[in-house]
């Protein structure tokens, strides 16, 4: 038995997980770019240990494995998580991060669909609070430290712990420009000495601003394509850049621009490609703009007042529990039920 | 080719909708052709909207062609004719074109091929009351033919509303569908002036005939014949092309701006509206006498000769499908269009009233759709669904089995058009969803309108035993007063023997009053166990 309509468009979930995958690429490949190789292992390493998870979970879950597995789903978790994680972390983080994300942040919540909050930040939350010294390894772009790693050595230091004698972490790796900023705003430098510094490249950081590019390039193609709506990127990266500038204006030595605040840190990929996760995110469109808004003011306070070097991940997780109350009170009014008729 | 909105009038908008392949030039290539007198036509006395018709023929009677075999029964119901002249060799239950499968009355006619007419009188509608119109309709059997059989007649009494706007609907918006395009190409001057009998009987004001954009033969057709009609304030608006546009609230909405909420009447707002083919059907049955018996209905889909006929109600769709050509590999029909239709139980069935097309299918025109995921809330449903509805929580709710929720979230405004299925990357069938929905709903509510009877039944009953045995009491109390009254009268003063007596007396009488009350009290518990 069959039932209408009995035509539909030919679209699945397994092809749009696999454009969101393909729109992340200009921010990878600009990412191999200016920081090394190092990226791509901690993303197969993520996509390796995902995959495995998701098929032991659905085994374990009695559900059907195949099908899930082609859904793509699960590499997108991997990949933004890889993304959000240092490059030199130690290989068992990322398998760490990407198995909690899996097992527990969406099959025990009921696999696909179901999952409440996104899974990727979870595994960074869980990252960064069990072991913030390692979710400190951050790679230094070429040309800004004295020595770099080799990719050889880079996998050496990945896998075993090691690294070549002469060298010491400190040397290699470097906080990242939101960490920087905090760090030397606590020693009381003046904002415009700060920015001057090589690390901040054009406007947000040498090779991060480019990587953000990239992402914010593949999030005009999703977009484009309509697999998102412009009302997450659009409140998300509205608020900041308002919350910057009015603090910007007010006090331009102790509070960075809009600008800096937009393509530092996770701003863009949360933007485009974290916050807009349909499953953990509301479904009215009314409901997107009140959930991305409040994620901009979460991530602003994070960084500029609190502790973590960046605030998208908490800021995306605190805006997930608040998902069902803001789709209760965002319905739209129904045809015919609506206010103004000619 | 797009027609372009030539209009002189502003059009509005409705949320969402979609735009699936039209598959419409494959039946529009030939003219709308007559197809020949089948061998055996099955009436079904129930085609249209309300009650089955009661059958007045007898088996063995030989009918002419439009004589009455069904008499309305029932405010909700129309009248159903002999499609041709011949002998009724049954009228038992058969095999119908309807989603249950289950068997309806039915009149079996054989034809003799001398297509006799009972006699015909045309009238001129001017010289009739809308009254007198409307119950012309009824008996001939005028329904309306977009697809729900709706009585005619009904639509057009109107109990103190005023109309200021007639809509005809020509848009067909499903794809394969033809039957209303050919008839607006080839019969138009017939449709306009069905649709001017209409606005005579509604007193309304203006016409609006809505066609979408991809029919320009028609519209040009059309808006022919209301110039050379010199028709005043009539006016054929070419809407753009999107699927549901023309389900009648879309249209209303797009031609007028009003949005006629679920429940709500359209003529609440001013506003009815009919659908081309049942204008021409008004047409033929004022100016020819000429009762409902035969349609356009489209044959497409996997047949090698795709075409629209003119067919007489009752003829079985199989000798349709001959005419088509179905090719080897068909595996099913569609009755209706590809978004709403529904697959026949059977080629036997006959043609009905609402019969608009047959799309012949098979496993390449319509391929089984691909294993069904979990939703992942990307609401392109929502973004599609012209009723501004949420189908992604209706789903989450019909799964979950929360009709309650399910309601108060509108489920009652879906039109079922299958707009969000038709998007939906996780191919859930979400429209069947929604129907279980209703159909649980409904069937609660029966439950409890049954359930609601029965404690008023019994709350009546326990108040008349209640009344009854009150009522018992007090023509007992009366008739002791009137007996001591009489006895006061006699003014004998008693003597001491008697005076006993008498207290003996009343002692045992509200003896057996203390009896007969605990008997009745003890019946009442036995009532409440």
């Amino acid at each position: 038995m069959f039932f209408s309509p009995l035509i539909s468009k030919s679209d699945s979930v397994s092809a749009i997980m696999l454009k969101v995958l393909l729109a992340l690429l200009p921010g990878i490949v600009l990412y191999v770019w200016y920081f090394g190789p190092a990226i791509l292992v901690s993303i197969t390493l993520a996509s390796l240990t995902a995959l495995g998870t998701e098929a032991l979970m659905l085994k374990l879950r009695d559900r059907p494995i195949m099908p899930f597995l082609k859904d793509n789903s699960a590499l997108l978790t991997a990949w933004l998580l890889a993304l959000s994680i240092p490059p030199l972390a130690p290989w068992w983080m990322v398998v760490v991060g990407t198995a909690f994300a899996i097992a527990i942040a969406k099959h025990l919540y009921g696999g696909l669909g179901n999952n409440m909050f996104n899974p990727a930040m979870v595994g960074y939350a869980v990252l960064i609070i069990s072991f913030p010294a390692q979710m400190t390894h951050w790679i230094a772009p070429h040309g800004m430290v004295i020595s770099e790693l080799t990719f050889p050595q880079q996998l050496d230091f990945i896998f075993h712990d090691v690294l070549p004698n002469s060298d010491t972490l400190d040397a290699l790796t470097m906080a990242t420009p939101l960490d920087t900023l905090k760090t030397h705003l606590h020693l009381d430098q003046p904002m415009r000495q700060i920015l001057d510094m090589p690390i901040y490249g054009r406007f947000a950081g040498h090779g991060s601003e480019m990587v953000a590019l990239g992402f914010l390039l593949g999030g005009l193609y999703l977009l484009a394509s309509r697999i998102i709506s412009w009302h997450i990127p659009a409140a998300f990266l509205g608020t900041l850049f308002v919350l910057a500038g009015i603090f910007h204006l007010v006090d331009p030595a102790h509070y960075a621009g809009p600008l800096f605040h937009w393509f530092a840190g996770a701003s863009m990929l949360g933007a485009f490609f974290i916050l807009t996760d349909p499953v953990s995110s509301p479904t009215t469109n009314n409901g997107r703009l009140i959930y991305a808004a409040g994620a901009g003011l979460l991530t602003y306070l994070i960084r500029v007042f609190g502790g973590f070097p960046d605030g998208v991940a908490f800021a995306t997780l605190l805006m997930n529990i608040c998902v069902p109350l803001i789709v209760l009170y965002t319905q739209p009014k129904v045809f015919g039920k609506k206010g103004s008729q000619p | 080719m797009p027609v372009g909105n030539d209009n002189m009038r502003k059009l509005y908008h409705f949320h969402g909708g979609i735009h699936p392949p039209s598959n419409k030039t494959q039946s529009t290539r030939a003219t709308i052709a007559r197809a020949p007198l089948p061998a055996k036509l099955v009436i079904p006395l129930h085609q249209h909207a309300g009650e089955t018709a009661k059958p007045v023929a007898r088996v063995g009677e030989r009918v002419l062609k439009g004589q009455l075999i069904g008499m309305p029964d029932g405010i909700v119901s129309s009248a159903v004719h002999a499609s041709t002249s011949g002998t009724i060799t049954a009228i038992d239950m058969q095999l119908i074109a309807h989603p249950s499968g289950l068997p309806n009355l039915c009149a079996t006619l054989i034809p003799d091929g001398e297509e006799e007419w009972v006699p015909r009188k045309a009238i001129d509608y001017r010289d009739h009351s809308p009254a007198g119109l409307q119950h012309l309709l009824r008996m001939a059997g005028v329904v309306g033919l977009g697809g729900a059989a709706f009585p005619s007649d009904l639509k057009l009494s109107l109990d103190r509303h005023k109309i200021t706007t007639l809509v005809l609907n020509g848009a067909e918006c499903e794809p394969y569908i033809t039957c209303d395009d050919m008839l607006m190409r080839e019969r138009a001057a017939e449709i306009v002036q069905g649709a001017e009998m209409l606005r005579f009987m509604l007193d309304a004001e203006e016409v609006l005939i809505g066609i979408e954009d991809n029919k320009p033969e028609a519209i040009a057709s059309m808006r022919a014949a209301v110039a050379a009609g010199g028709h005043r304030r009539m006016e054929v608006i070419a809407v753009p092309t999107v699927y549901p546009g023309g389900g009648a609230k879309q249209l209303i909405r797009v031609l007028t701006g009003i949005e006629v909420a679920a429940g709500v009447r359209s003529t609440d707002k001013g506003v009815q509206c009919f659908n081309v083919a049942t204008a021409y059907t008004v047409h033929r049955a004022f100016a020819h006498g000429e009762p409902l018996l035969s349609r356009i209905v489209t044959i497409t889909g996997n047949v090698l000769h795709p075409r629209n006929y003119e067919v007489l109600i009752g003829t079985p769709i199989a000798e349709l499908v001959a005419l088509g050509g179905a090719l080897p590999d068909t595996d099913s029909y569609i009755m209706g269009g590809p978004m709403m239709g529904f697959p026949l139980p059977s080629v036997q069935v006959p043609l009905v009233k609402a019969t608009n097309c047959i799309i012949a299918s098979s496993k390449k025109i319509f391929p089984p759709p691909p294993p069904v995921m979990p939703c992942i809330r990307c609401t392109r449903c929502a973004d599609v669904c012209p009723a501004d509805l949420q189908p992604q929580d209706l789903f989450w709710f019909a799964q979950s089995r929360e009709f309650g929720r399910a309601q108060a979230f509108n489920l009652f405004d879906c039109i079922e058009c299958g707009a969000c299925s038709y998007v939906c990357p996780s191919h859930i069938p979400l429209v069947q969803y929604y129907r279980f929905a209703k159909s649980e709903i409904h069937a609660r509510e029966h439950d409890k309108q049954l359930a609601d009877k029965a404690r008023v039944r019994h709350d009546y009953r326990e108040q008349r035993i209640e009344r009854e045995k009150q009522e018992k009491a007090d023509k007992l109390a009366a008739r002791e007063k009137a007996a001591q009254a009489a006895r006061l009268a006699g003014a004998q003063p008693l003597t001491a023997q008697q005076q006993a007596e008498q207290a003996e007396l009343e002692t045992s009488r509200a003896h057996i009053r203390e009896l007969a009350q605990s008997a009745v009290e003890h019946a009442d518990e036995g009532t409440t166990k």
